[in-house]
């Protein structure tokens, strides 16, 4: 490990001007910098600057993405920041995903083995309980997020637990568990550093794998600062880092009782598989006797040999690594201990009927839509104002509420690299205009943009009328004063230039140029 | 009906009436590397892990204990190298707490990750591997399979309660993508690929 200065070529990054002058964060090792978890694979640096705030949520309203996004924007180094570190992962993701030849068979591998357990839900689910039952787990069923959150109290209480220490579960961030568990008056210390920021600073993750990927160091110098004690002018992040780990160790050795996530659930054992990089769910899960595993129902695959297929691809597809440092396979409880599986609904089974949505039951959380996505990287996951952001946040999202969530759809350029970074194949981008359609069935999509989509609409159904528009408002692009064109009404022109308009629209010239013969049918 | 009933009965109601076979797995194991232990340490370095060479004559352990020289607390489960601290004194996880070194043998290892899987029959008290600063791992060579493929179609994962692939140390990269080992587990990991004592006849 030799910290050292390597001004060499970092062509490709995004914001240039985020490129560190040294790289004495990084570890090394025979000269080669290390970028294994979701470290980066260039030295980055941000200037500091107030941290921009999530969607602002009132009830049941629908959540305005773009006010909050707008907000991102406007504050330029989280937003550069952000923007680079989710492409520097996308980019390892495609390094690792060039190094196997049988990527792509893998992909389709893991959407068919999803796509039958999901068709036999049912069947899994019953033998992964018996097989779970038989190694001396206890396991409980929730229909909902309300009765998790019950059966987690109520299996607390009468181990007398007060303390609990948990690692990183989308899913109980979905049941509101922090929460719950605060007002029945039990502590619950998240043990993954970047969930620890996030609960530290009574914000939601902003993202599946790397929650507090929107702060800057700066941000959690601050969060540290108030919270743990640490020097607020010091946002080393190995300070940082070392800061948090030596305040979370006591509360992990006193806790009361330790919970996990589940990555995947396999049927063949009745075993659950927990994949991190910091090993805080083993810490979680070994250190007191008592262990709980929530478990999403969806997470179920039939056996071990298709396990193979899934470990190959989270990591890869999610960070850009190999492996997660953990992967770690739960099938009982130690002696002396005591094992629980709480096996989740909360509208999934509901989902599985939705014919053209029931394929989002696939994902396997692992963020590499998200990481590709313009928008999420320039908006942040916060301003989703939801559980789930990004693309996958999208089409999830509105099934657990269509009137809250039915601006989400709507953030999207459907360019579809969601689609094709997905390591299980759900089609994200279709559904996201699935959900468009859905939601104006349903009347919750307001008047404003129903009004523009039908004149779009009307205009891209004729042709003839498409072009004239297409070559007026060239026209118009190439001759109105500025205050016409960046105003208020017209959102391609916030916060962006608008490209130069062409001479001749593609059409013209290729009458021009290609011997006039317009065959097109109109 | 009880949560179990009603869950399953919207499985059924639900689940969609198309026909989606299990495909066959392949083993992906066509192109091998020319050497399997030569992956492996080339993938461990990768993750962060470090590959401590085995001496070509002489102690072969002699790179272990160079490491555990000025270590305070030793825990070790492995005949080999003897430690200061007894696992099977440990009464609770937590009298591990203050351990600075720990030995364990590893199952196996996957040349495709350089990952070492610590299973609990090894282990003893499972949160040794985590709760210890750092973590020193003994690797058959002729115990690493080629793949995670050949990993999944072995015995460990049918017996035992708990086992965990190893691949580097702990680390995270949370805050500014600054990759740091030793977040909350094992500063570091090093392997010693070092063949099993022969058993005893008759054994």
């Amino acid at each position: 490990m030799s910290p050292q200065s390597k001004p060499s070529d970092h062509t490709g990054l995004l914001h240039p001007g985020l490129l560190a002058p040294d790289d004495r964060d990084a570890i090394y090792r025979d000269g080669q910098r290390l970028d294994h978890a979701e470290g980066t694979s260039r030295p980055l640096h941000a200037q500091p600057e107030p941290q921009p705030r999530g969607a602002k949520v009132f009830g049941n309203r629908p959540i305005d993405q773009a006010e909050a996004a707008a907000r991102f924007i406007a504050a330029p180094e989280h937003e550069k920041m952000h923007d680079e570190r989710l492409w520097d992962l996308r980019q390892k993701r495609d390094r690792e995903m060039h190094a196997i030849p049988e990527w792509e068979e893998l992909r389709s591998l893991a959407s068919a083995i999803k796509e039958h357990t999901l068709t036999h839900l049912d069947e899994y689910l019953e033998a992964f309980e018996a097989n779970a039952h038989s190694n001396g787990v206890h396991v409980h069923w929730a229909r909902d997020a309300a009765e998790h959150n019950r059966i987690v109290h109520g299996i607390l209480q009468d181990h007398g637990a007060k303390s609990l220490i948990k690692s990183k579960s989308m899913l109980t961030e979905e049941c509101g568990f922090r929460d719950y568990m605060a007002s029945v008056g039990i502590d619950v210390i998240e043990t993954d550093l970047g969930e620890r920021i996030q609960q530290l600073d009574n914000e939601d993750p902003s993202h599946v794998v790397v929650p507090a990927v929107h702060k800057l160091r700066t941000d959690v110098a601050q969060v540290f600062a108030k919270t743990i004690g640490t020097d607020p002018n010091n946002s080393d992040v190995h300070y940082l880092a070392e800061a948090q780990r030596e305040a979370n160790r006591p509360l992990v050795l006193t806790a009361d009782a330790g919970m996990t996530g589940c990555n995947f659930a396999v049927a063949e054992t009745g075993g659950v598989i927990v994949c991190t990089n910091e090993g805080n769910a083993d810490l979680s899960a070994n250190v007191p006797k008592l262990h709980i595993a929530s478990i999403g129902i969806e997470k179920t695959i039939p056996r071990l040999e298709h396990l193979a297929i899934f470990v190959r691809l989270l990591s890869r597809s999610a960070l850009g690594s190999p492996m997660t440092q953990y992967t770690s396979h739960f099938r009982g409880p130690r002696a002396g201990g005591e094992m629980h599986f709480v096996l989740v609904d909360n509208g999934r089974s509901a989902r599985l009927g939705m014919a053209e949505f029931w394929t989002s039951l696939k994902c396997i959380r692992c963020g590499a839509c998200m990481n590709t996505c313009p928008v999420y990287r320039r908006s942040g996951g916060l301003s989703y104002g939801a559980t789930y952001s990004g693309p996958i946040g999208l089409i999830i999202d509105p099934t657990f509420n269509a009137h809250k969530y039915s601006n989400l759809p709507f953030a999207s350029t459907l360019n579809g690299s969601c689609t094709n970074v997905c390591p299980v194949k759900i089609n994200i981008h279709e559904q996201i205009y699935a959900w468009r359609r859905e939601l104006v069935k349903r009347h919750e999509v307001p008047f404003a943009k129903k009004l523009a989509m039908k004149a779009a609409g009307e205009l891209l159904s004729r042709p003839s009328a498409y072009r004239a528009a297409i070559a007026a408002a060239d026209v118009a692009l190439a001759h109105l004063p500025r205050f016409a064109i960046y105003n208020g009404l017209n959102a391609w022109g916030k916060h962006r230039e608008v490209p130069h308009p062409p001479k001749q629209t593609f059409h013209s010239w290729y009458k021009a140029n290609r011997g006039g013969k317009d065959d097109q049918p109109r | 009906m009880t949560s179990r009933d009603d869950i399953l009965a919207s499985i059924r109601a639900n689940r969609p009436k198309v026909d989606r076979p299990l495909p066959p797995v392949p083993l992906f194991d066509d192109h091998p590397p020319a050497s399997l232990l030569a992956a492996f340490k080339e993938n461990l370095e990768r993750m962060g892990g470090i590959f401590l060479d085995l001496p070509g004559a002489g102690d072969q352990l002699e790179p272990v204990r160079a490491k555990i020289a000025k270590a305070k607390v030793v825990c070790s489960t492995v005949a080999e190298v003897p430690g200061n601290r007894d696992i099977a004194a440990a009464r609770a996880p937590q009298d591990l707490a203050d351990v600075d070194f720990a030995l364990v043998r590893a199952a196996f290892g996957i040349a495709e990750t350089g990952s070492v899987l610590l299973h609990d029959s090894e282990l003893g008290v499972n949160a040794l591997a985590y709760l210890a600063q750092h973590l020193i791992v003994l690797l058959d060579p002729s115990d690493i399979v080629v793949n995670l493929h050949h990993a999944y179609r072995r015995s460990e994962f049918q017996h035992g309660h708990y086992a965990a692939f190893h691949t580097g140390p702990s680390a995270t990269a949370d805050i500014e993508g600054v990759l740091i080992h030793g977040a909350q587990g094992v500063r570091s990991l090093s392997v010693l690929p070092l063949a099993r004592a022969a058993q005893p006849l008759g054994g």
